[in-house]
């Protein structure tokens, strides 16, 4: 007997995609109407990809740790952005005590890699108290369980710092070397720019080798593809989760440090745009999938950063800067809704429930 | 001497920690100075020492657990005793370097104020040691109150909570009980100012250990009584003790006064949202994270067609914007949920609070300005009036708030049992499951975050007129993540468990106001809390707390 295939098309299917569509079209529309009005110059776009390259590089190193931690756990990760966050703010209490006695000035490239390395011990610490006291007992949990402390763990980190180091805005110290701009191609791009992309690019390309390469990174994929056959070949699955949960957290707080650097404050809510939008980057890439993750980030950046102008300008959308999160959010509502499993696909596509 | 070690010290050594972490935590986020404005016995105690108290105590209760069975009584209060000796010992460290060093630049709640307080007023040496002896002798009573029999300690728990539940609610019953007739001098013998008086202190706790006492027996007895009683009159028992609670509940306004009514409006607008919350969390297990979006659409459209300063002007009445409002809320609700039907748990929670950023960075952009008035809002929403008379004061708008939540509580009551709520609560457990069991899925969700999203609306028209103007920036995630913790803490799926987790978390923080400040601290703090102690909530659903509980799931007994 010969199968026939049917296609059927559920009402649902016509809606869904009649909002992409009309989406989709609204979008291009406004490009070709910026484009044709050519209210920006060529530069002007090269300026807003540096821009998006630097923030994106950051969403870049947060996404990894959503990405790592769904790989092994298949849990989001809710309160990534707050150990993002915690890096950054304790990295402004040494930036500031270095400022104040001088050895910012005097040694800048040493005191900006203590910085760094106060920053990651927090936020290395942060995930791993979070991992021991919040996530593990909940392991076998029904799968919202995890999720609502999550969200929990994240509102308790924001106001514990902020009832614990006050509520104002802090403001990083100015360090002498990364300011200015460079001249590349003929473009002016600032240097705080160019050094943020380079810094996350580095650590990318060192978390790749790690994973890749080495005994630790062998058995968190081991882990990650399946816990119990990985547990009986001798593998301390434990031990993994919480490596995971200290890589993530590692790269968390350098993007902390490298975010403070370029965006000049810190404050206890900061972690939570950021900490969204580097979980859309990772579904954009394919959750679970490292290099996913990475490129998702930087198409994020660059997207956010370029998309409001050219979206927006040309359909005379006053002030379109205000849209830069309604198209981050979008992107992930349209990412989820159309191709779940990311650009690049899913790693663990059959395991997602 | 090395088993004692092993066996007694080593463990009380760790519990002390935790504990002692804890406190320095509650110290440091600035707490405990905030609650030394408040006596919890006027002249006696101050809501921070008992604080500290209840800190060191549990401390020691803690480490006298692993005696018990073996009923060692004296290694049980010996190691509570090392237990809170080891939480004082971490605060007497932060009052030494507190005061040898500025931690202020930092920790900004580490204040001259605070060490004074945790040295008793004393100098640095004197209090250091005094905090030590007090932190000793708290967990060595900690410890025996753990050692002793069940029947003596529920008294005395009971009695020493009672009294601190008494003494946060004072104000609201002095209120109460002036609005009785109670003479002045009675209220004046109970409560002081700040707290009870020790008169009213020893009176509390009377009452309430001997009520723990004498309520398992009565309670036993009324139940045998009404249990052996005929159906019919059964049904007239529980008619009118209905009757009773309603005619309570139309008496509130009158008994609690201007500045109370509106604390309690407010709890009424959060349990109708909740109620809405828990039909698509609770019973179809959407965990619908935008939830806030509906609460903003509704408010928005009550104020589009009532206020003559919106865009469009009409100055309808508030009866008419109403149920467009709600049939508004139920429209964005379907069309909302189409784009989500085929996602589950986690990628849903996510889009819907990308939704909801969404709707709010809309609302308050200068793209909608002319329409929805951007950040400015819109101003001048007009009250709703019955035959002329204008419902302006809190007290008269309770009664529209106590009609829209028993409205929702009824049709949240009615679906819960039915084909509806039987269909939601299958597809919860196992949408694969449900659906090759019959049940339709997109029918069934549409349904869910229709009828939630009605309630949510038709709270947020209520916010709307009740506030006389709305502004996108009340409408943000942490509303929904208010409504979702009051249900989480309630029970999920439970009825009285969403009124019960709204007056604990959005009746509590008003009552305790220097509290207020913390109210999203202690909101994340119950979250996980509630989820690795008591997953089921405070007032389960009968059916989830079996499921909870029966199939082996330990989370409770989890390591922690």
């Amino acid at each position: 007997m010969q199968r026939i295939r049917v296609w059927r098309v559920s009402a649902t299917d016509l809606i869904i995609w009649g909002i992409g569509f009309l989406i989709g079209g609204i979008a291009l529309w406004g490009t070709i109407a910026t484009l044709r009005e050519g209210l920006y110059t060529s530069s002007d776009w090269v300026s807003f990809l540096i821009f998006g390259l630097a923030q994106g590089a950051v969403y870049a190193l947060i996404a990894l740790g959503y990405t790592l931690v769904y790989g092994i756990l298949f849990m989001i990760n809710f309160a990534h952005g707050e150990i993002f966050m915690g890096g950054a703010y304790i990295g402004y209490f040494v930036a500031r005590a270095f400022d104040e006695s001088g050895f910012l000035d005097s040694n800048p490239i040493l005191a900006l890699a203590i910085i760094f390395l106060v920053a990651m011990s927090v936020s290395i610490s942060m995930a791993v108290a979070l991992e021991r006291i919040a996530y593990r007992p909940l392991r076998r949990a029904p799968r919202l369980v995890p999720l609502i402390t999550a969200i929990g763990a994240s509102l308790f980190l924001q106001y514990s710092f902020r009832g614990l180091f006050g509520t104002g805005i802090k403001v990083y110290p100015d360090v002498e070397i990364l300011k200015g701009s460079w001249q590349i191609g003929g473009v002016m791009v600032l240097r705080i720019h160019v050094i943020v992309f380079v810094c996350a690019v580095l650590m990318m390309a060192g978390l790749y080798w790690l994973v890749q390469r080495t005994k630790m990174g062998k058995a968190m994929r081991a882990v990650a593809e399946d816990k119990d056959a990985a547990a009986l070949m001798g593998i301390d699955v434990d031990r993994v989760i919480v490596n995971t949960f200290i890589v993530g957290g590692a790269l968390a707080g350098a993007g902390g440090v490298l975010f403070a650097l370029y965006n000049k404050q810190v404050i206890h809510t900061m972690g939570f745009i950021p900490g969204i939008k580097a979980f859309t980057a990772a579904v954009l890439g394919g959750i679970g999938n490292i290099p996913g993750a990475m490129f998702g980030g930087l198409f994020l950046g660059i997207f956010e950063s370029i998309g409001p102008p050219l979206f927006f300008t040309g359909l005379g959308v006053p002030s379109p800067n205000q849209l830069k999160d309604v198209i981050a959010f979008s992107m992930l509502v349209l990412v989820l809704i159309f191709r779940p499993t990311g650009l690049l696909g899913e790693v663990l596509t059959e395991k997602k429930a | 001497m090395t088993d004692f070690r092993r066996s007694v010290l080593r463990p009380s050594l760790r519990t002390g920690l935790i504990f002692g972490g804890v406190a320095l935590f509650l110290t440091l986020v600035g707490i405990i100075e905030v609650f030394s404005e408040r006596e919890v016995i006027d002249g006696v105690v101050s809501m921070s020492y008992t604080v500290l108290w209840l800190v060191m105590g549990g401390a020691g209760y803690s480490a006298a657990a692993r005696y018990k069975a073996e009923r060692r009584y004296l290694l049980g209060g010996v190691s509570g005793a090392i237990a809170g000796l080891v939480t004082a010992v971490l605060l007497g460290i932060l009052v030494v370097l507190g005061t040898a060093v500025n931690l202020r630049s930092v920790l900004v709640n580490a204040t001259p104020a605070l060490m004074r307080l945790l040295t008793f007023g004393q100098s640095t040496g004197v209090g250091v040691v005094l905090l030590l002896a007090a932190g000793a002798i708290v967990g060595l009573l900690g410890g025996l109150l753990k050692m002793v029999p069940e029947r003596v300690r529920r008294p005395l728990l009971t009695g020493v909570a009672g009294v601190l539940v008494i003494s946060v609610l004072h104000e609201l019953i002095a209120v109460l009980f002036k609005s009785l007739g109670f003479p002045r001098g009675f209220i004046r013998f109970l409560f002081a100012r700040k707290g009870l008086t020790p008169a009213g202190a020893l009176i509390s706790f009377v009452l309430l250990a001997s009520l723990s006492v004498l309520w398992p027996i009565a309670r036993s007895r009324v139940n045998q009584r009404v249990s052996s009683l005929p159906p019919r009159q059964r049904r007239s028992v529980r008619l009118l003790t209905f009757i009773a609670l309603l005619a309570f509940l139309l008496f509130i306004p009158d008994l609690f006064q201007l500045y109370w009514t509106d604390v309690i409006d407010n709890v009424g607008l959060f349990i109708l949202m909740g109620l809405g919350l828990n039909i698509v969390v609770g019973f179809a297990g959407l965990l619908d994270l935008g939830y806030v979006a509906f609460f903003a659409i509704g408010a928005y459209v009550t104020g589009l067609l009532t206020s003559p300063a919106s865009s469009l002007g009409w100055g309808l009445s508030f009866w008419v914007a109403w149920p467009v409002a709600m049939v508004v809320g139920a429209l964005a609700g379907v069309l909302l949920g189409i784009p989500v039907l085929r996602m589950r748990g986690d990628y849903l929670a996510i889009v819907t609070l990308g939704f909801g950023e969404i709707i709010r960075v809309l609302a308050n952009s200068d793209l909608l300005k002319p329409y929805i008035g951007g950040a400015q809002g819109i101003l001048q929403i007009p009250k709703p009036s019955i035959a002329g008379i204008q419902l302006i004061t809190s007290q008269q708008l309770y009664y529209l708030i106590l009609l829209g939540c028993l409205v929702a509580i009824f049709v949240s009551w009615r679906l819960s049992d039915s084909r509806v709520g039987r269909a939601w609560i299958a597809m919860r457990e196992d949408e694969d499951v449900a659906q090759a069991m019959g049940i339709n899925l997109i029918k069934y969700k549409l349904l869910a975050f229709a009828i939630g999203a009605t309630f949510s609306a038709m709270s947020g028209a209520i916010f709307a007129t009740k506030l006389s103007s709305i502004f996108p920036h009340s409408f943000n995630l942490l509303i929904s993540i208010n409504v979702l913790s009051l249900i989480i803490v309630g029970g999920m799926a439970s009825i009285p468990g969403v009124i019960v987790g709204a007056l604990i978390l959005v009746g509590l923080p008003e009552v305790l106001r220097e509290f207020a400040e913390y109210r999203l601290l202690m909101y994340g703090a119950l979250l996980v809390i509630m989820m690795l102690v008591r997953p089921e909530g405070f007032w389960p659903a009968a059916r989830r707390r079996l499921e909870l509980r029966e199939d082996g799931l330990e989370i409770a007994g989890g390591e922690t």
